[in-house]
């Protein structure tokens, strides 16, 4: 039902000295929003289909176009902003739970832009990266407590499965359902040429991309789908998911309707039919029930792969953390409340969860509290957007990080925030096969290339200026951190001093 | 046959025997130790005792015979094979279950058969003799679960809630079901000839392992329970 009450977001300026009518924005838009009226000769909108993904306005061959957020606001009000008003409008209109896509937009404070790095001066000399080697290979997994020798003296190597990175990032956890064909391609072909890995998400392994097992991650939540033997061999690690940062606590529910071709066999579901992930892993109410999960898993794959558990940083991550620790999970990851979505029920996205850099300080500070640091790696993820806001988790004591929206920006995202109608005109949130083709994995996976290659470049420089040639020697090292406008209570919680101190 | 002894191994060690068996295989004195057969996809396996937690986990094709009651989690996130018990079993037997078959002569606990699934030539189904504990067929996406009842006595044949979230797949209660309360989403009505003679090899397979007459399961009303599609389990969303 259309709402009146509602005027379009967004205003579609097209420049009329410039148009030729080729009708580009037409066919480019899976909204519909340009047509062509043949008896006045003119291309028309209706802004309000109209989601500014930008999809016109870079396809334009004469830049007639922009989109500009409308000037036709309601009455100024302090306390009922324009999105309040008109969820309110939707939810009057429909009677539904409020649904939106990718990270939490509101202006909550973002830690990484509140710490800044140090660097050498005088007394101990930068590394120039350029010139020296230096060291950004991380291993994730349990590591020894202490150094053990066989009977003639020698070091005994073996430890448990690691899971080797060329350097400290990974692509977090995506379906392929919630993502098109061509972007788990460029992911998984960008994955193994660097080095890193890429994750499935909880909708299975397309058949063809068990040749990338090597640089994947396959995820098993609480719906399994997709998951048997051959998933689980095919990849590098394993990862339980028990919750997500744009929706901890709840479950997910792919519609009936994205469930077509090829997705439906890779989820193993008839197409058509909804795939619900359930809110808790049913088998799951304690910490030894979880341990039950990580050593069924181990033992299906002969303790060949790290076991991963990831969970939404929450109130309490801290105690959850340890019991994880404890679990037999080799890696414990950690998603923040600005982490994205496909879709999740906006009131959890926007209020629920906590940010994932006081979540990470809390966690390596507990598990060390503990003694227990060494049971696990440690990753994080819920906005991750930077090469510096890698150098910052590291520094605060990640092993790793997850990156996703800044895998799908680089791949075409623009960031409309509106994945969950299926219409993504970039052919990344969408299984429509005329907007999926519009992704060429062969470029998608380029660009994917470039980003991390700068990143490492950018990592080096960072760890080069502060004297350290290797994530080794930063992971943790708080020193390197220094924190501006913050309370004591938040320097003390991310264990760091402020600025000038 | 080969023998393995499980007295004195723990879990681990006991995967690691049965893992260099090529075929068939005894397992005696079973004492409670989890993860056997975990993703095992090529044997036969007879096993005396009590096995622990996660019994035939990912199967992959191995058929398992328990002389004996199981726990928890039997044949979770199993793909193929068979695994048939000779007594009760614990709760969440087939949890997302996707092919396959899992007999148990006697009573499951709660939420046997919870998110099972099926696709294509992959229909798995759980045969359960007794009674079924609450939960039953929770959020079932797809297969077959088919409760028998046959304990003679008058105690209802599934526990509360069962079918909570169920949007695919069938059950089958063998009792009228009188006084057992469905949710809206899922429609229970009499079994027709139709349905009994989609589930009769099932039946059959159950008469065999257990020593059963067809008849005698037959001389029951059976009802089944069904998604509702036209009031399907879903939230009413809005964009936003």
């Amino acid at each position: 039902m259309k709402d009146h009450f509602i005027y379009p977001e967004f205003e579609v300026v097209r420049n009329d000295n410039r148009c030729i009518q080729c009708r580009v924005c037409e066919r480019q838009c899976a909204n519909e929003v340009h047509s062509f009226d043949p008896e006045r000769g003119i291309m028309l909108s209706d802004e309000t289909k109209c989601v500014n993904c930008q999809r016109c306005v870079s396809l334009c061959p004469t830049r007639a176009l922009k989109i500009v957020k409308s000037d036709c606001r309601l009455r100024e009000n302090a306390n009922w902003a324009d999105d309040t008003i008109k969820e309110i409008y939707k939810q009057a209109n429909s009677g539904g739970v409020l649904l939106s896509s990718m990270g939490n937009p509101k202006p909550l404070p973002v830690y990484w832009d509140k710490i800044l790095i140090n660097a050498s001066q005088v007394t101990n000399p930068p590394i120039d990266p350029l010139r020296e080697p230096m060291e950004t290979k991380v291993f994730l997994g349990k590591k020894p407590e202490k150094i053990k020798r066989n009977e003639d003296g020698e070091l005994v190597t073996e430890t448990t499965p690691q899971l080797e990175l060329s350097m400290p990032v990974m692509f977090s956890a995506m379906s392929y359902g919630s993502i098109s064909y061509n972007a788990h391609a460029s992911l998984a072909r960008a994955a193994t040429e660097l080095g890193i890995c890429y994750n499935t998400g909880e909708g299975g392994l397309h058949e063809d991309f068990y040749i990338y097992g090597p640089n994947t991650v396959v995820q098993v939540a609480s719906g399994r789908f997709g998951v048997h033997k051959d998933y689980l061999e095919a990849a590098a690690a394993v990862e339980i998911k028990m919750g997500q940062g744009a929706k901890p606590g709840i479950g997910g529910h792919l519609p009936g309707a994205k469930i077509v071709g090829d997705v439906s066999k890779t989820r193993m579901i008839p197409e058509g039919s909804d795939a619900i992930s359930p809110a808790p892993h049913h088998d799951i109410y304690s910490i030894e029930d979880l341990r039950q999960l990580v050593y069924s898993l181990k033992e299906a794959t002969e303790y060949k792969k790290p076991v991963i558990v990831k969970v939404a940083a929450v109130h309490n991550i801290a105690a959850i953390a340890s019991g994880i620790a404890r679990s037999g999970a080799d890696i414990i990851a950690i998603d923040g409340f600005r982490g994205g979505t496909g879709a999740a029920p906006t009131r959890i996205r926007d209020n629920v969860g906590i940010p994932i850099e006081l979540a990470l300080a809390s966690v390596d500070q507990r598990l060390r509290d503990e003694g227990i640091r060494n049971n696990v790696s440690l990753v994080v993820g819920g906005s991750v957007r930077s090469a510096a806001d890698v150098v910052k988790a590291v520094a605060l004591g990640a092993d790793a990080v997850y990156v996703a929206t800044a895998a799908l920006l680089a791949m075409g995202c623009h960031l409309c925030r509106t994945c969950q109608s299926g219409k993504c005109n970039w052919g990344i949130a969408t299984q429509r096969p005329e907007l999926v083709k519009r992704l060429n994995p062969d470029m998608g996976s380029r660009r994917l290339v470039n980003l991390m290659d700068a990143w490492r470049h950018e990592i080096k420089e960072l760890m080069g200026g502060m004297g350290i040639n290797s994530i080794e020697s930063l992971r943790g090292n708080r020193l390197m951190l220094r924190g501006v406008g913050l309370t004591d209570k938040e320097l003390e919680i991310l264990g760091i001093s402020h600025a000038g101190e | 046959m080969m023998n393995i002894n499980a007295t004195g191994l723990d879990y681990k060690e006991l995967n690691e025997a049965l893992r260099q068996v090529h075929n068939n295989c005894t397992i005696t004195n079973c004492l409670g130790q989890r993860f056997i057969a975990a993703g095992v996809s090529d044997k036969t396996l007879k096993i005396s005792g009590i096995p622990g937690n996660a019994l035939g986990a990912y199967l992959n094709g191995a058929k398992i015979e328990v002389m004996g009651n199981a726990q928890d989690a039997v044949g979770d996130t199993m793909n193929d094979g068979t695994i048939v018990i000779h007594g009760n079993v614990g709760d969440a037997v087939g949890y997302a279950m996707r092919g396959g078959h899992i007999y148990v002569q006697g009573n499951a606990g709660y939420r046997s058969g919870i998110h099972m699934k099926a696709y294509k030539e992959k229909q798995p189904a759980i045969i359960i003799g007794g009674r079924a504990g609450s939960f039953l067929g929770e959020y079932q996406a797809g297969g077959t679960i088919i409760v028998l009842g046959l304990n003679g006595d008058d105690k209802p044949i599934v526990g509360n809630f069962p079918s909570t979230g169920m949007h695919g797949g069938k059950m089958f209660l063998r009792s009228d079901c009188k006084g057992i309360h469905f949710p809206h989403q899922v429609h229970a009505r009499p079994a027709t000839e139709e349905d009994l003679n989609e589930i009769s090899h099932y039946l059959r397979r159950f008469c065999f392992y257990f020593g059963h007459e067809l008849n005698e399961l037959l001389d029951h009303p059976f009802t089944v329970v069904t998604p509702d599609s036209n009031n399907p389990y879903r939230q009413m969303y809005v964009a936003n």
